[in-house]
């Protein structure tokens, strides 16, 4: 009953964060709607017993939406209507049409679940002996961490190769000149360089 | 199943109340300390030594005109006063507040919920709270507001990191991210309090505690001097009000974290040996271990000057971060041997 209800209210809440995302024509609103969608989702995790999952994912969103954030100030004026362009209608209709087969595909998708096992599901363990004993499900973290150091081992490192190439890719790019000040020179010094 | 629900709605009430009152008597407190680190008198005339000041102070918040900026981006400009304090008392739902104790014959447990991954939960749900300054900041439709906002931004990506890094070190050691597991792992008196083993991991989190709750010296995201108000330049009354509470609620959530994590939390108490209850005072310490480092909030603040934001950073990411990585190192060495 009462994971019925908050199922309910976070499936409400966090469609018409994203619709806002998607429908509104200021860039403070979509944003403030994207962080509040993305950390509504924590919420079905928590349902589903999956705490780990669900507080990795208000984390990431979190510093990750802040970065769009930043990006938006730098670039926009945030405060102003934007005004979209639209350039076909045959566009519009066709990745109207796939996100609509795409929705069919995901509803779709639990007559085919019955045929899905998990490799590994969930472990439980026995505590106590006789009439007293508990089955207790081993700590959410430690699942996750034993199968990504098992199964996941080859993807997960990978991963962080990935990451670290991206830092090292985005210290290259932003570190061109770093040594010099624009603050300090004079115009006709920035002029002459072309900056 | 009713019961369980009662009681948890029970808790919420009682948590959201204590801690929206302790941020009115914190603002006292605030001042009444600083005036005696600068020799002043403080408040002293609204009532005995100035207590009831605080209502004062309510009184003015509540009937005062509320403005609206007419370049201001309404909807946001009113949602991001409720951020902060939702994000800061959500925090609270995972944080061991007292020991449990019996009354009445029933056993009250004072979380709300013990989520087998608490710490992860209350450090996410505060970065979260980081979003009222920056939407504050943005929503306003005032450039010193702006500069607020991007502070914030600027010190919330420098400071999560060494958040996330030092904490990672002593959790290594107890292997759980529950704060009861947390304080069990402490039991046993002063020897083996978390702060001995990792002293290092504790400095560097209580620096990035400051930072996160906005005070000096990284207060740069509401520096009167510089940028006005900052992000909340464009706030009155009650809106005003809402901030201030969610910032001395994060300020306790921060405060009961360091207790807990590093200075042994409420020790034995709760937990029962021989068909004794032991450690009948371990929730009294940890009230004054955190009322100390709230304290210690106001005291930095009387002492120190406040630090421009490319010294942060500088701080953040030339300092702090290698030390905190060097810490966990060190530590996964030691553990290994």
């Amino acid at each position: 009953m009462f994971e019925v209800i908050s199922f309910y209210f976070f499936a409400i809440v966090t469609l018409g964060a994203f619709w806002i995302t998607v429908m509104s024509k200021s860039a403070l609103y979509s944003m403030t709607a994207l962080a509040m969608g993305m950390i509504m989702i924590s919420g079905f995790f928590f349902l589903l017993n999956a705490d780990f999952l669900g507080v990795v994912q208000i984390i990431v969103y979190t510093g990750a939406v802040m970065a769009i954030y930043a990006f938006g100030m730098m670039f926009f004026d945030t405060i102003k209507e934007v005004k979209e362009k639209n350039p076909s209608n045959i566009l519009i209709f066709v990745l109207g049409g796939l996100s609509a087969l795409l929705v069919v595909i995901i509803f779709a998708a639990p007559m085919y679940s019955e045929h899905i096992n998990a490799l590994y599901p969930m472990v439980t363990q026995t505590l106590g002996e006789g009439d007293q004993a508990i089955e207790q499900v081993v700590l959410n973290s430690e699942s996750v961490g034993v199968v990504l150091f098992t199964k996941y081992l080859i993807p997960f490192e990978v991963a962080a190769v990935m990451l670290l190439v991206a830092m090292i890719a985005g210290i290259v790019l932003a570190g061109k000149k770093m040594d010099e000040s624009l603050t300090l020179m004079s115009d006709a010094e920035i002029e002459e360089r072309g900056f | 199943m009713d019961a369980i629900i009662i009681e948890t709605l029970i808790k919420i009430v009682v948590v959201v109340l204590i801690f929206s009152a302790l941020g009115g008597f914190g603002t006292y407190f605030e001042r009444k300390i600083l005036a005696f680190l600068q020799r002043r008198w403080g408040p002293n005339i609204v009532g005995p030594f100035g207590l009831l000041q605080i209502i004062a102070d309510g009184i003015k918040l509540f009937t005062k005109e509320d403005i609206i900026p007419i370049n201001a981006e309404r909807g946001i400009f009113i949602f991001s006063t409720l951020i902060i304090a939702v994000a800061a008392f959500t925090a609270f739902v995972a944080i061991p507040i007292y020991p449990q104790f019996t009354v009445f014959g029933y056993t009250v447990r004072p979380i709300v919920i013990d989520v087998n991954v608490g710490l992860l939960f209350v450090m996410g749900v505060m970065a979260v709270g980081m979003y009222s300054p920056l939407l504050a900041g943005m929503s306003s439709g005032n450039k010193w507001s702006l500069l607020g906002a991007a502070r914030a931004v600027v010190a919330l990506l420098s400071f999560e990191v060494i958040t996330g890094l030092s904490i990672l070190a002593p959790l290594m050691l107890v292997g759980s991210l529950s704060l009861i597991d947390i304080n069990a792992y402490q039991m046993g008196g002063i020897d083996n309090w978390m702060v001995w083993q990792q002293p290092i991991a504790f400095v560097l989190f209580l620096i990035a505690g400051f930072a996160e709750t906005n005070r000096k010296p990284f207060d740069l995201s509401e520096q009167d001097a510089e940028i006005i108000g900052g992000y909340h330049t464009e706030y009155s009354g009650m809106k005003y009000g809402l901030m201030m509470i969610g910032e001395y609620a994060n300020m306790f959530v921060v405060a009961f974290l360091v207790s807990i994590i590093f200075l042994g939390g409420y020790g034995e108490a709760g937990s029962i040996v021989n068909g004794e209850a032991v450690g009948a005072w371990g929730g009294i310490w940890l009230i004054l271990k955190v009322a100390f480092f709230f304290i210690l909030f106001v005291w930095v603040r009387a002492a120190w000057p406040h630090i421009r934001p490319d010294q942060l950073m500088w701080l953040a990411w030339k300092v702090l971060m290698p030390l905190a990585v060097v810490n966990i190192v060190i530590t996964g060495i030691v553990m290994m041997a």
